[in-house]
């Protein structure tokens, strides 16, 4: 009987062996089953992250315009140069913005969608959100060079509303203006705000199909204000929705290189930065350490995020 | 029928191998062999037609029916973009700046070429034969395929008549149609035009005794940053692409900047009031040399595009289509397909007032040394930043 049992295990294929090993060692089937993934996480992935962060303690020699394996901490410090520190605050004031920005226009839209929305509404509005990010990103960016020239539509708008007057003072303002809408900070950030909406959108319009009605409607019934309501209860609870979406749009705006490029004055962001640095001068080192920068700032970011409690109701 | 498909592959690939294993030895080739069927070009866009653009523009479909070498080509936007995709290799030619040839030269990345090999290498404008951005140690790292000068483009609505200096842009000044010129001039957005600030200081201020625009003492550049940073408060923006400037000459009120000539001609053939001039200082431009890569897999093609590309035809299609010089100065007695005077419309007589791109070294002819191209760069964006 014993002999026949052991004739029988050795007379099955050879797959259906290997499966009943499988599962009698269960940690073997679990390596073997996150080995690939695990490799690709840590080798490609992790692995040339490291890489690059790696080489920014290389030394350039800025006089043979070569890269040389010697350890240093230079391209930090120079981060902190006067005119790198310039291009990594004006990054950083423009993510900022544009992610107030994305927030402000982005819930009233995703609270509409979710809560009054028909069905129609609701397929229509997911459209239009997402029309745009099946356009390519270059070409929409073009697009917007045309829109804000001085005889593009958005002026002639201006002009026949008999605003031209009001747009002059409102480019003179420093930090916003410029010579023309194109060339404005004011111009970039309006690119910027169009780019990154449905990614602020989706995220928030998502939480707020997690939130019961009629926990709001508890609300209104204990006799709480509807900005009562939207303070203590709704966003409370979206508010991971609108922390998600934010790292979307805030991550963004710190590497883009191309925005830049084409619409607003002429200063480098972190990412057109990195861009000259390692394709124009050869600079690795200093353009590894400047993407260090945005790793940074969206850590720091992260964290103030989770002591407002903001992944607590993950 | 995968698997056969497969196979088949794997035998080219395989004998691709071989050939490349066999032909990448020679160092000095002495004798052009049978054609390898195939050829990997790096090239400007417009650098090679081939007819589909426009077909009166073809000098590529000739040379693939008489040497069985077909051509493909791999367009680049930028000398950086060149650099790197050699540097990734793969490819047999590339048509190289001068601010990218020397880099490639220290690279490793192309090879001498034997010009005996390359007929037409006597018709080379003598001028170009031993230009230094391709020859190094008296060894040729290419044949030079074209040139340009860097024009000062602008619009004729605002001057009547042509402006005769590159100060329009860089000084504070009020333009023909009695306006100032602030936020109505552009600046190119690369650290290499800081060679075009030096190319006017050199006349206006011979006391800084500039010689040379890519050889700037730290006295001299320090001028030289001082006057970009007085134009920096005078442009209506840096410009990068073509296309972007353009659009400002029509639609953002922009009436003069240094330019190539493919924007002045693309904005002629649109009918805009856009015409060109290279000014009394003269103008900084860019020679092309074709480049034979050190690992090139099709050499013998290679070789015989070189030929190629020296020939009237080819030269006076890409001159016309581009907006370029050719190299063989006889060409410019050759008929274009569109029949056009491109020597005349291109500056082919102004040569000698072009500074050509190369880039800046820190050892150069000056004793005290030069300021190298990294420094160059980390000025210029702060000066685009308003530093």
């Amino acid at each position: 009987m014993q002999s026949s049992i052991i004739n029988a295990d050795t007379s099955k294929p050879f797959g259906r062996k290997f499966s009943n090993t499988l599962y009698r060692k269960n940690n073997l089937f679990l390596f073997l089953l996150l080995t690939p993934p695990l490799l690709w996480f840590g080798v490609v992935y992790l692995g040339s992250l490291f890489a690059l962060l790696w080489q920014s303690f290389y030394t350039f020699d800025s006089f043979s315009m070569a890269v040389s394996n010697d350890l240093t901490l230079e391209n930090y410090r120079s981060l902190f140069d006067a005119t790198n520190f310039d291009i990594i605050l004006r990054t950083l004031t423009m993510a900022v913005a544009v992610t107030l920005a994305t927030a402000l226009i982005g819930f009233p839209i995703a609270y509409y969608m979710t809560r009054y929305g028909s069905r129609a509404e609701k397929g229509f509005f997911y459209i239009a959100v997402m029309l745009p990010m099946w356009a390519s990103y270059i070409v929409k960016t073009y697009a917007w060079t045309v829109i804000l020239s001085q005889q593009g539509i958005l002026y002639w708008c201006i002009n026949h509303l008999g605003l031209s007057g009001a747009l002059n003072h409102v480019l003179q303002i420093p930090a916003i203006g410029g010579n023309t809408l194109a060339t404005s900070n004011l111009g970039r950030f309006i690119v910027f705000t169009y780019i990154w909406l449905p990614f602020m959108i989706l995220p928030i319009q998502a939480a707020l199909e997690r939130v019961p009605t009629n926990l709001l409607q508890a609300s209104a019934d204990l006799g709480a204000k509807p900005a009562q309501t939207f303070r203590r209860v709704l966003l409370p609870l979206v508010f991971p929705g609108v922390v998600a979406g934010s790292i979307f749009t805030f991550s963004l705006t710190l590497g883009d290189y191309i925005i830049p490029q084409l619409i607003g004055p002429s200063g480098l962001y972190i990412g057109t930065m990195v861009y000259t640095m390692q394709g124009s001068v050869g600079n690795m080192p200093l353009a590894a350490a400047f993407t260090v920068v945005p790793i940074t700032l969206i850590f720091i970011y992260l964290s103030l995020a989770k002591r407002t409690g903001a992944f607590d109701a993950l | 029928m995968t698997s056969t498909l497969v196979k088949k592959s794997l035998i080219i690939a395989f004998s691709t191998s071989l050939i490349a294993g066999i032909y990448t030895v020679q160092a000095d080739t002495t004798k052009i062999g049978q054609g390898e069927g195939q050829l990997d070009v790096i090239a400007w866009p417009g650098y090679l037609e081939r007819g589909e653009s426009d077909k009166n523009y073809d000098w590529v479909t000739g040379f693939e029916k008489e040497t069985g070498c077909k051509v493909n080509v791999k367009t680049a936007g930028t000398s950086d973009e060149m650099v790197s995709l050699m540097n990734k290799g793969g490819y047999d030619l590339v048509t190289a700046s001068g601010d990218a040839s020397l880099r490639l030269v220290a690279g490793k990345k192309v090879q001498p070429i034997n010009t005996a090999l390359v007929p037409s290498w006597s018709t080379v404008d003598s001028r170009l034969q031993n230009a230094p951005w391709h020859t190094v140690g008296g060894k040729h790292y290419g044949v030079p395929y074209q040139w340009g000068p860097n024009v000062l483009m602008y619009n004729t609505t605002t001057f009547k008549t042509a402006p005769t200096s590159w100060g329009t842009v860089f000084e504070p000044q009020n333009l023909p149609d009695g306006k100032p010129n602030k936020g109505r001039i552009q600046a190119y957005d690369g650290p290499i035009y800081i060679a075009d600030a030096a190319l006017y200081l050199m006349k206006k201020d011979p006391s800084l005794g500039i010689k040379d625009p890519y050889e700037l003492n730290e006295k001299q550049y320090a001028a030289v940053l001082k006057l970009l940073r007085q134009q920096k408060t005078l442009t209506h923006r840096y410009w990068h692409d073509v296309t972007v400037q353009m659009t400002d000459f029509k639609k953002e009120g922009v009436v003069a900047s240094g330019a190539w000539p493919y924007q002045v001609n693309a904005l002629k053939t649109e009918k805009q009031p856009i015409a060109s001039v290279i000014p009394t200082e003269g103008a900084t431009g860019w020679a092309d040399t074709t480049m034979l890569a050190t690992k090139a897999k099709h050499p013998n093609c290679a070789y015989k595009w070189l030929e190629h590309s020296l020939a009237p035809a080819t030269q006076v299609g890409v001159a016309e289509w581009f907006g370029s010089n050719p190299v063989v100065p006889t060409a410019c007695k050759t008929k274009a397909p569109g029949g056009s005077d491109f020597c005349g419309d291109n500056g082919f007589s102004r040569y000698a007032e072009i500074k050509f791109w190369r880039t800046p070294q820190a050892k150069c002819s000056l004793k005290e040394g030069c300021v190298p191209y990294s420094r160059w760069t980390s000025d210029y964006i702060a000066i685009m930043g308003g530093r």
